[in-house]
């Protein structure tokens, strides 16, 4: 399963998502690669992603994608990351 | 083992890339320009940027909105890696006055953290254990009402000596 997170630049604020990701996952017990991509290249990465997640800022430039797009409101909080990544993956 | 995921090149800890003059308590600032000028002064100041990132920082949000507004109040300004970056820094800016950045849920904005990193990696370690400090709302409280910079180095200092333990410890219960 591979995640991607996306921000603007792929080190600032995506990297936060990525390393907040890879602590849920962990508590949820979920496998999967998460990978930073700058907006610049999430539409043509998105293409082989299960999942993404971003801001709803972002998420709303971003657009129309393949994979579900889950967005993130508190970048530092790992509760609302768990909750909405558990939510996300409940479908698969 | 204890090898860090990112290689050397993550290494640079929290205190390491953010000294005594990057840190700047109470500031005013008119608006999030402002604000983040504030901050990219202050990389500035460290040695870690030229005047031209901040330039750069500000010309992000224009043009890809406020999601630096990571959490509420936190703005995490940053640009990509440039010519005016000279190596890994951080900043840190309190508003004495908080000011709106345009974001949704997260405005308005009392600390300001500006961010600059010469490739992908020489900040990871650094904006780990930031992201960590500031999500516990205790530590950010007392951080924002720190007196002084040398308050901050030392709440900071004072956390990762903590954090070395629990990483030793395993991070069994750290979620609880």
């Amino acid at each position: 399963m591979k995640i991607l997170a996306v921000c603007g630049m792929g080190l600032g604020s995506g990297l936060l998502l990525r390393m907040q990701a890879e602590k849920a996952l962990k508590q949820l017990g979920v496998q999967a690669d998460v990978e930073v991509s700058d907006m610049g290249s999430a539409r043509a990465l998105s293409a082989t992603a299960d999942l993404i997640i971003t801001s709803e800022e972002l998420a709303q430039q971003l657009g129309n994608v393949k994979p579900r797009v889950v967005t993130i409101t508190n970048f530092v909080n790992l509760a609302e990351m768990v909750a909405k990544l558990e939510e996300a993956l409940k479908d698969r | 083992m204890g090898d860090s995921v990112g290689g050397d090149g993550a290494r640079g800890t929290l205190s390491d890339l953010l000294p005594t003059v990057a840190i700047r308590l109470g500031a005013s600032a008119d608006d999030w320009r402002a604000a983040v000028r504030v901050a990219g002064d202050a990389l500035v100041a460290s040695g870690a940027t030229s005047d031209a990132y901040t330039g750069e920082m500000i010309a992000t949000v224009e043009s890809l909105g406020p999601y630096i507004v990571i959490a509420p109040g936190v703005a995490l300004a940053h640009a990509r890696p440039s010519p005016a970056v000279h190596r890994a820094g951080l900043s840190l800016v309190t508003l004495v006055t908080p000011v709106p950045f345009g974001h949704r849920q997260n405005d308005p904005v009392r600390l300001v953290i500006g961010l600059a990193s010469p490739d992908a990696e020489g900040h990871v370690n650094a904006l780990a254990t930031l992201a960590d400090f500031i999500a516990d709302d205790d530590r950010r409280s007392a951080l924002l009402d720190a007196r002084d910079a040398a308050s901050v180095r030392h709440q900071i200092a004072a956390y990762e000596a903590r954090e070395v333990v629990s990483n030793v410890k395993g991070e069994e219960g750290v979620i609880a």
